[in-house]
């Protein structure tokens, strides 16, 4: 029924989108490549490959630092949002119990809650407690924010799975808790999997806390640390370090998205719109 | 809400004594189960943002600066007096509304054609879902820094093309790069919520309107958007609140220079930049409560169909 030229109008539309998604990504991998002499000649190709930058960015201390800070606050956020995320996403999916109406509504107001109203009380509290400019000053918040998604993406997820086969484990002696261990726990971990993934971009991508709530290289994550580069020296520009690393804190989430693309989606919308 | 109906379920059915008290004991042993699961998360949610937003309320009511510690004084409202009555602020909420209305809109269109896209191409449709998923993947900043240097006279492809101006020193342009980076950048998210409203349209719905003589665009208004509806709310609330806590794409961009700070970035600078305590949270107090009522207005305006009441309409 769809004719040839049907076909080729939804390919140039197509071509369209990924140009429209790709160029800036790109250019910033383009300008990552140029030599310093041809950092500033505007064409989107560079004309001379190097890899300098590049050699430049894991050579200075101030670049490694924030890429490991960067991991180590992102890993351990989305390890620990998961597991709260999991444990109340269960029971929301499964149990009966008053204030669960409460506990999903409260998560959404988080969701949509002004990160910046916090900044300001946050600053002042873990400048008290000694948690300002530290690795767990960051990871709070970011659990905080991280775990609505994580209990939205995973109540839809745990809906999904069949819970015969939960019976079926009490029926032969299970309790509850085993039932969940031993049966749903391997059933459900691609959807945790999923979710850890939303969580991660969530930690990895955050500018705002990381910011506000750190001074030193001791907790300073990458997006910080990039836009205090400076050169080599005060006459040299950054744009070349700042490239390198940009294209070097985007390749995960590229391969992220590459391999994950359906599970992404699938989780991105299902704690949004219920059919 | 859910307690109210099994309660009534187990009146309507008649049982035993032993029974009840067996129901009820496994019945307490599943509350107890589901407040115990829940707990370590609403606590870190509660802990992390509610005990935070009253303690800002208490700092907006001082006089407190960093700088001059010994000068903390409960001053009322007197700070509130101070923001509201000072045109950067309003200048800041200008610059905040103006960026949310125009991206939202302009998000809800393109959004929907990229949803239409990814949902009916014939051709390429896995390349094409996973390019529009990178700019939702992209660290802001890095995207922020490609616009940014993009727009650079000399060193930009784009900066080239409109003779040897310089965009990013001028309001109207600036406004403009920071609109049109946010819009690249959420767009694909926008399309990925509407897309799953648009897998909710029955195929055969639409067949038999083309049978009926409907044309596209009939089909589109008439049988695809009241099916969406539901899709289309949410997608509007989620995106319209986010997009009024711009700050990653303004501080790369412009740093707020000449007029376009948003009021994020206001609220940051008093409190990074000026140590001014009282005056910060002063703002984030007055954010949240613009959020809020945002929030309040679509909730009320939509009703049911917003995000929550679903889920416990259904239970």
């Amino acid at each position: 029924m769809e004719s040839r030229g049907a076909k080729w109008r939804w390919g140039l539309l197509d071509v369209v989108v990924v140009v429209f998604a790709l160029i800036p990504v790109l250019w910033i991998m383009s300008l990552s490549f140029k030599t310093t002499n041809t950092l500033t000649d505007g064409h989107f190709i560079p004309r001379e490959w190097t890899l300098e930058n590049y050699k430049t960015i894991f050579q200075t201390d101030q670049f490694v630092r924030a890429l490991v800070n960067s991991i180590g606050i992102a890993l351990i956020s989305t390890l620990i949002a998961v597991v709260l995320g999991t444990m109340a996403a269960y029971a929301i999916a499964r149990l009966d119990f008053p204030g669960k109406g409460l506990l999903v509504g409260v998560s959404l107001l988080i969701a949509m809650f002004p990160q910046v109203s916090l900044v300001s009380p946050l600053f002042d509290i873990e400048r008290r407690l000694g948690l300002f400019d530290t690795w767990p000053g960051l990871i709070l918040p970011y659990i905080t924010f991280a775990l609505p998604l994580t209990i939205y993406t995973l109540s839809a997820f745990f809906k999904q799975i069949p819970w015969d086969l939960e019976k079926a484990a009490k029926m032969d002696g299970a309790t509850q808790g085993e039932a969940f261990r031993k049966v749903i726990a391997p059933l459900a971990a691609p959807g945790v999997f999923t979710t850890a993934i939303l969580a991660f971009i969530f930690c990895w991508n955050d500018f705002l806390f990381a910011i506000s709530l750190t001074s030193t290289e001791r907790s300073r994550t990458v997006p910080v640390a990039l836009s205090f580069f400076t050169g080599d020296s005060q006459f040299e520009d950054p744009t070349g370090s700042i490239s390198a690393a940009a294209v070097v804190i985007t390749v995960p989430i590229i391969l992220f998205v590459l391999f994950f693309q359906r599970r992404i989606v699938s989780g991105l919308t299902s704690g949004a719109v219920k059919g | 809400m859910s307690a109210t109906s099994t309660a009534a379920k187990h009146r309507a059915q008649p049982l035993s004594r032993a029974e009840k008290a067996r129901l009820s004991e496994g019945k307490r042993a599943e509350r107890r189960l589901g407040w115990l699961l829940c707990a370590p998360a609403a606590i870190v949610m509660v802990a992390v943002t509610a005990y935070p937003i009253l303690y800002s309320v208490w700092l907006s009511l001082q006089r407190y600066d960093l700088k001059f510690p010994d000068d903390r004084e409960f001053v009322g409202l007197s700070n509130y007096v101070t923001v509201l009555g000072n045109q950067y602020w309003w200048t800041a909420f200008g610059v905040t509304m103006l960026i949310t209305v125009v991206t939202v809109v302009v998000e809800l269109v393109l959004g929907m054609a990229l949803a239409l896209v990814m949902h009916r191409t014939l051709v390429g449709r896995g390349i094409v879902r996973t390019s529009a998923l990178i700019p939702y993947g992209i660290v802001t900043v890095v995207a922020a820094f490609s616009w940014r240097y993009a727009w650079t006279p000399g060193t930009g492809y784009l900066a080239n093309l409109f003779s040897d101006s310089a965009p990013l020193t001028e309001r109207a342009s600036s406004l403009a790069i920071i609109m049109l980076a946010e819009i690249w950048k959420t767009t694909p998210f926008m399309a990925l919520l509407l897309m799953a409203g648009l897998a909710l349209v029955p195929e055969d719905l639409l067949k038999a309107a083309a049978m009926d003589g409907a044309t596209a665009w009939q089909r589109f208004t008439k049988v695809m958007l009241p099916v969406m509806k539901p899709a289309i709310l949410v997608a509007l609330l989620f995106r319209t609140l986010d997009a009024f806590r711009v700050f990653d794409n303004i501080y790369v961009l412009t740093a707020g220079a000449n007029e376009t700070s948003s009021v994020s970035m206001l609220a940051y600078n008093n409190l990074i930049k000026g140590l001014n305590l009282g005056i910060g949270s002063t703002m984030s107090v007055l954010i949240f409560l613009t959020v809020a009522i945002i929030a309040f207005v679509f909730v009320k305006l939509f009703g049911t169909a917003a995000p929550g009441s679903s889920e416990e309409g259904r239970r």
